[in-house]
Formats: C-alpha cells, structure tokens, sequence
C-alpha cells in the first residue's frame, strides 16, 4: 500500500469513525451549556442504537430507524431531565444512573436482534463533483455515509444557534446564571428540559448511526464507551460545537491509529488520548481568567430554584 | 397615550404603583405582614427598613419573584397579577437588584437583550441595538462599552449596564434594590443625578435603602418598614433623619456611641509594605503599611473589593502573603499559619460569620471551643472534657447572652445575631491582644449592632488593639479613633477619626490620596 492511499484511508475511516462522536458531542455540549451535566450519553446511544437497528430490520427503512432512534433517545433523555430539573437530584448520581439503565434495558430487550446482520442499513454515497478532486476527493467525499455530512451540518448549525441568534443567549445564560436569566423572563426549566433532549435526540442518532451504518448490526453494550468520549470531548472543545467537529474527528483519528499503529505504539496509549486531554484542558481553564472565557458554565450541575441567592 | 388612573384622593398625583394589604410568608418568618404601599408616577419613592424589615421581599413581589400569599397589586390604578418577571417587565416594570443579575461571559449588550424578541427574528442585530444604547446611556449619563464583556467592567459600570438593561426594556417603574452599597461617593452622586433625570422624564423610582442621608439626600417621599409591616409614609421635605430612624427601629436612636478617648498603648502590630494577591491571583494589596496600637480602634474604609478582604485573611494567616511583613508585638506572624497566629493572640471576627466563623451543623458548645479543644482546659488524653464544655458554653451563652434553646442547638439554627455573639464569645475569650473584626454588625438588626459595638469597646478599653474593617462609613468614624483608607490595595491615607470629613474620606476611597486632598 502506497503512503497516499493509507494516509487518506485513515482519514476517510476517521471521518466515520467521528460521525458518533460529533452528534452526540453536540448534543451533550447543549445540555451543558443550560447547565446539566447529562452523564447518561452511553445509555442513550445504546438505545438509539437498538432502536434505529430494530426499526431499520422490522421497516427495511434505515432513515425511518435513525429518526425514530432520534425520538427514543428524547424520550429516554427526560428521566435524567426530570430528576435533575424537577427533582433538582445530584446530576452525575441521575446520568449514571441513565447509562446504567440504558445499557441494561437496550441488553434485555435487544437479546432477539444479536446476532443478525442488518440488510437494510444505511448505504454510502460519493458526494458528485467533489470526489473527482484528487487525495481530498476520496479522503473525504468518497464512500462515506450522508449520516457523516448530516452530523458535520449540524455542528455548524448548533454552533450558530448558541452564538448568533438569541435563543443562543439565553441558552448561555441559563448555564452562567439561571438567576439572571429568570429575573428576565427566561423560563429556566423550559430551556434546560429541551436542551437536555436536544442532547438525548443527537445521541440517539449517534447510536443508530452505529448499529444501522457503521457496525450495521446489533450487540449489547455495542457503543462500548463512545458515550465516555463524548463526555471528555465536551470538555476538549471549550463547550463549543465547532471545536467539537475539530475535536470528534481528531480523537476519531486516534481511535483509527491506534488500530493502525499497533506494530509500532501501545493502542492503549491513544486510545486513552481523548481522557488525557480532556484533564489537560481542564487544567488550563481553570486557570485565571481563562476560566471566565471559554471554562465550564458556571451553573453546570448546580439545580435552579427560583428565589435562592 | 392612554389615560392613567388610579388617583390618590388626597393630592390629586396619580399613582404608579399601590400594594394593598400584601402578606407574604416563609417557613417561620412573615416577611410583609399586610404591607400598603403607594407610589405616584415620577416620584423617587424610598423604601427604609433595617435588614430584614421586608423591603426586598415586597418588591421582588412587585417584579414577580414570589407570588403574595394575599392582598392586591395595582398598576396604574389597575388590578394585576404577576406571576414572573416576565409579567412584571410586560407592564414595564424593572428591577435593579442588589447583587447584580448580569452573566459575566456575555457582553454588555448581549446582557441586555437577553431574554428579549424584538421582532427580528432568531439573529441577533447588533447595530440597531447599539444604536439604542447609545442613545439611552447619552440620555442619560450611563456611558458604557456595548461591545466589553461583563466581567471586564467595575461594579459601577455594571449598575449601569443593569439601569440601561431596565430602560432598554421601556421600563417606566425602576426598583433599585440598595443600589448604592457597592459605589463610591462619587459613583453615588452620578447615580443620583441618573435617577433624577429619569424620573424627570416622568419615570418612577422606587429605591430600598436603609441609609438614612440617601433617602433625605434622594427621595420625594419615604416609606418606613419595620418588622414586615408599613409603619409610615412621610414627604421628605418634612420630615427629618431622627424622625426616620425612629420610625426605622420603633424607638429613639442613639447615633453617638459614648466613648471615652483613647488611651494608647504600645504597639501591637506593625505591618510593613505588605503585599498579597486575590483568589484570581492578581494583587490585592500593593505594600501595605501601618501601625495598630494597644487601646485603639483602627477602622479601615474603603468600597468593598479593594483588599480590606485579603487584608484581613493575611493576617490572621488565611491568605499567604506574596511579600512584605505583619508584625505581631515582637513575633513575626508573616505566612504563619491561622492555628499559629490564632495562638499567638489574634481574634479573627470573619466577614463570613457561617461560614468562616462557625461550623454550621456543629452545636454551640462545639463551636464554642473549636479554638482551644486542644488545651488542657477541655481535653484530657485526647478525650474531650464534655463538662467543661458545658460549662464554658453556659458561661459564654450568659456574658454574651446568646439566645438559644440550649447548648446543644445547632449553630446553623442560630440567628445573625447570635452567630455573631457566639464567634464573639470564642474570639475574644482569652483576652486577645489583636483583634481583627471585619463587618462586624453587616445584616444584624439594632440590638446585635450596639450589643457588638459596646463588646470591641469593652476591648479597646481593656487594652487590646482592633483592626475594624467595614464598608459602614458611619460606624467606622463612631467606633473608631483612627481611619485607614483603603484603595486598590495601597493605603491612601490615616486620619484622625475625630477630624475626618466625610468629603475628603470619599474622596480618598476613590483614590486620591491624603496629601492630594489637602491640597
């Protein structure tokens, strides 16, 4: 195998690899910026992932399955949203207890679907035009699945949703200051309920990307630890969506490296990549100012009473 | 535009604002019990009452906070319920609170459209709001940056920036909650002139102070509350400061405590160009130097957040100091730690009463002794002396009568009052040879002030040198025999505090310094 075509084999792979990463990613950057932590990411691919694999088999239409799976990992996302919004429960104790529940519940129920392969999954496309450009072409546009340009179009779409438009703001400052944000008219649990699902949405189409285009079958616990990533990468992308599709596609690389890279370097070491720096990002924002600019919200995790100072 | 309603029989002015009979309740406390309240348009309306009396309970009603347990709000003249802010702003009502609601990781302007649709769509359009802003804060002498983030700005800029996020929303009622704590004399003046151009423009202010030379200073008329209740509403223009804090506290105030003239001693500490840095680690104070002598009251003054709170923490060894040295009679106690300084004989009165002074879930017998459970007074073979425990809490509860079911009660269940008498009694049991008390009376009712006040005394009497810090202008030049005026860190000044001017201590607190100012 010449260089090239390994160079933009990795790339291309990455890119699928990445696909997950950067929706879920995205959403989890949204419930965070509202100020939850949702822990629960794991769980809710997982059941994204039985279910666009269970919908795309009975349906025969994979799209149906990932919409529904999308639905799925809403719905599932409200037990995390009710107990840490309404009940204002401890919100690391409730997201784990997400995943937990996600990973047993999409077990049990998905024991019928192991073990068989998925006919109707999610074809790949050559992008027209821009497959034809030489090394770009094929490392990026070519036989790729559309969930990948899907998943990048909603990372710019996220992005300018929080910073250009005014539903951006008040997303912010229910995460900075759910106070502030209430004295003004901002309906704090409203905001928090849909970012939240907003979350559970894009990590139920992450999962269904998994199982009806990636692995394009159905294995309990089959994310294997996608969720956690998606957890550290938050963080690696400042909160901001287009640092995530910089940051999901990178560690992504890792991931296939570390693969590919096995005669020469410890998988381990890049595939603990993602958590290294994850912590190393933490270290610098919160550091001084830094910290004020591009750190965590300031209310992430803390639940909202109104009438509390 | 519409007719308003809602006339007061008596003068003819229409009414803003009336609240007819609000009670409202938490667990324990009747915050307003059957509070009237009427405000006429284009009035500075001032709000008195001690901490606690009910004024911001009241108006975070009138903004839509909390819902009123009973009675009736009228706008206008007008019956109206507001169930959020959001219904309080869509009658054009806006709310200045105490600690500013203002997110530091947005700009100013995006602070101030925050929550609002002004029919352009999801996209915000900056231009046309800067435009506004600027026209507002010309208008009206609140000049700030759209563009800067909050957390670049002073806490003055930041008051403006909430007074233009009122405006902004057309706010024709303006509730400023205590809006001058946190300002220089200056800044207070500025703020005054503001507020006097608005309501000159035929808004109306209602403003909650419980400083007497504001509402003389400020207001068209003053309503008095007192323990939950409207005790009187009174013209300024005929009424007098005695009379208001008479009707403040319910009886006649003192506002000179007696205080026999001191009789200083030696040194007890030296502290020499002292340097520290905040908790962003930007320096807090720039080589601090002075001298607190035996049988005086040292009062440091100064807006708050100029180092009065790193001060303290450096010398009683909270706070590492980054050069410098603090001198204790001959001990050096520069960088020691707070159990060193502590027993070297340094009483620590933490602006923090709960949370730096008390372990909150600990009783008061506990608390009591949290300095001197390793003496052999209550602890033998590292056992605790639980009677001699008991004792000493009986003895402190009964000098310092703090009020209490018992010795066992939870400190956290204890009121301002009483936290503050019981760090009192642990501090100053020991005889302390300084004292650092730092807002020491901040939040506590009448009695708990005086009560305090007499107890340094009672110290400075009996020799001990105290460093008082306070942001409470007139109790620094009461309590006090020399003022130290604190700015950015650097010491602008030490005046005699029988010869202190107000003007020229403000003057100070802004940054000049005394020579400056004789000038």
């Amino acid at each position: 195998m010449s260089w090239e075509s390994w160079v933009i084999e990795t790339i291309s792979r990455a890119l699928a690899f990445g696909t997950p990463l950067l929706l879920a990613t995205v959403g989890e950057i949204y419930a965070e910026r509202s100020g939850v932590l949702n822990l629960g990411v794991e769980g809710m691919m997982l059941m994204g992932a039985l279910t666009g694999f269970a919908i795309s088999m009975g349906s025969g239409n994979p799209w149906l399955g990932i919409l529904i799976a999308g639905l799925v990992g809403g719905a599932f996302s409200l037990v995390h949203a009710f107990a840490s919004i309404t009940l204002r429960a401890n919100q690391v104790v409730s997201g784990l207890a997400l995943t937990m529940l996600g990973t047993g519940l999409s077990g049990v129920i998905g024991r019928a679907y192991e073990g068989f392969p998925l006919w109707s999954k999610l074809g790949r496309i050559d992008v027209p035009v821009l497959s034809s450009i030489p090394v770009l072409g094929p490392a990026l546009f070519e036989n790729q699945s559309p969930m990948t340009y899907i998943a990048i179009g909603i990372a710019v779409l996220g992005w300018l949703v929080l910073f250009k438009t005014r539903m951006g703001i008040s997303i912010r400052a229910v995460g900075e200051d759910p106070a502030t944000a209430d004295s003004l008219g901002i309906r704090v649990p409203l905001v928090r309920y849909l970012c939240v699902m907003v979350g559970g949405v894009l990590a139920g189409f992450a999962g269904a990307y998994w199982s009806v285009a990636y692995r394009t079958a159905w294995s309990g616990g089959m994310t294997a630890g996608l969720g956690w990533i998606v957890i550290a990468l938050t963080i690696f992308a400042f909160w901001n969506p287009l640092y995530g599709l910089v940051g999901a596609f990178f560690f992504a690389a890792m991931r296939v490296l570390s693969f590919r890279l096995q005669a020469w370097l410890p998988p381990e070491l890049l595939k603990a990549m993602p958590y290294l720096l994850a912590i190393l990002v933490l270290i610098i924002v919160s550091r001084g100012t830094l910290q004020k600019r591009m750190g965590a919200p300031s209310a992430l995790t803390l639940p909202y009473t109104r009438g509390e100072d | 535009m519409e007719k308003r309603g809602g006339m007061t029989a008596e003068s003819g002015v229409p009414l803003a604002v009336r609240l007819k009979g609000i009670v409202k309740r938490f667990p324990g406390v009747v915050a307003n019990d059957g509070v009237n309240l009427d405000v006429r348009r284009g009035e500075i309306h001032c709000l008195l009452g001690e901490n606690g009396a009910g004024k911001t309970t009241l108006m975070r009603i009138l903004y839509g906070l909390y819902q009123p347990d009973e009675g009736e709000i009228l706008l206008h003249g007008k019956p109206v319920r507001l169930g959020s802010p959001k219904a309080a702003l869509a009658h054009r009502i806006g709310m200045v609170h105490q600690h500013f609601h203002l997110v530091p990781t947005l700009s100013v302007e995006e602070n101030i459209v925050l929550g609002l649709s002004e029919g352009t769509g999801p996209f915000l359009r900056f231009k046309r709001t800067r435009a506004k802003i600027r026209k507002l804060a010309d208008e009206y002498g609140l000049q700030v940056d759209p563009s800067t983030k909050v957390w670049q700005l002073t806490v003055g800029q930041e008051q403006r920036v909430e007074i233009l996020k009122a405006l902004y929303r057309d706010a024709d009622i303006l509730i400023m909650d205590e809006p001058t704590s946190v300002l220089t004399p200056q800044e207070v003046d500025a703020l005054f002139g503001t507020l006097r151009t608005l309501v000159s423009d035929g808004l109306t202010v209602i403003f909650i102070t419980h400083k007497l030379d504001e509402v003389m200073e400020a207001s068209h008329r003053v309503t008095v509350l007192r323990k939950g209740k409207a005790v009187a509403t009174v013209n300024t223009a005929e009424t007098s400061k005695e009379e208001l804090a008479r009707l403040m506290v319910g009886r006649e105030v003192v506002f000179r405590v007696e205080k026999p003239p001191a009789e200083l001693g030696d040194r007890v500490l030296r502290v020499e160009n002292l340097h520290a840095n905040n908790d962003r680690g930007l320096p807090a104070l720039r080589g601090m130097s002075f001298d607190v002598y035996s049988g005086e009251i040292l009062g440091i003054a100064g807006v708050s957040g100029n180092g009065q709170h790193e001060l303290s923490e450096v010398l009683t060894g909270l706070r590492r100091a980054t050069g410098g040295s603090a001198v204790l009679q001959r001990q050096d106690l520069t960088n020691c730690s707070a159990r060193e300084i502590a027993d070297l004989g340094v009483a620590h009165v933490p602006t923090e009463r709960i949370r730096v002074g008390t372990v909150p879930t600990m009783s008061i017998r506990e608390n009591l002794i949290l300095k001197s459970y390793r003496t052999p007074d209550f602890c033998k073979w590292s056992i605790l002396d639980e009677k001699a425990a008991y004792e000493n809490a009986c003895q402190a509860m009964k000098e310092y009568e703090i009020s209490a079911p018992h010795d066992g009660t939870a400190a956290k269940n204890l009121s301002g009052g009483n936290i503050q008498r019981l760090v009192l009694a642990r501090e100053l049991c020991g005889c302390p040879g300084l004292v650092v008390a730092a807002h020491p009376t901040y939040g506590l009712d009448v009695g708990a002030t005086e009560q305090v006040r007499r107890v340094l005394l009672d110290q400075r009497a009996r020799g001990a040198g105290i460093l008082l810090i306070s942001e409470d202008l007139d109790e620094i030049l009461q309590l006090s025999d020399r003022v130290l005026v604190i700015y950015e860190g650097e010491v602008m000044g030490i005046v005699d505090a029988k010869d202190a001017e107000l003007e020229t201590l403000g003057l100070m607190m802004a940054g000049t310094r005394q020579q400056e100012v004789s000038v």
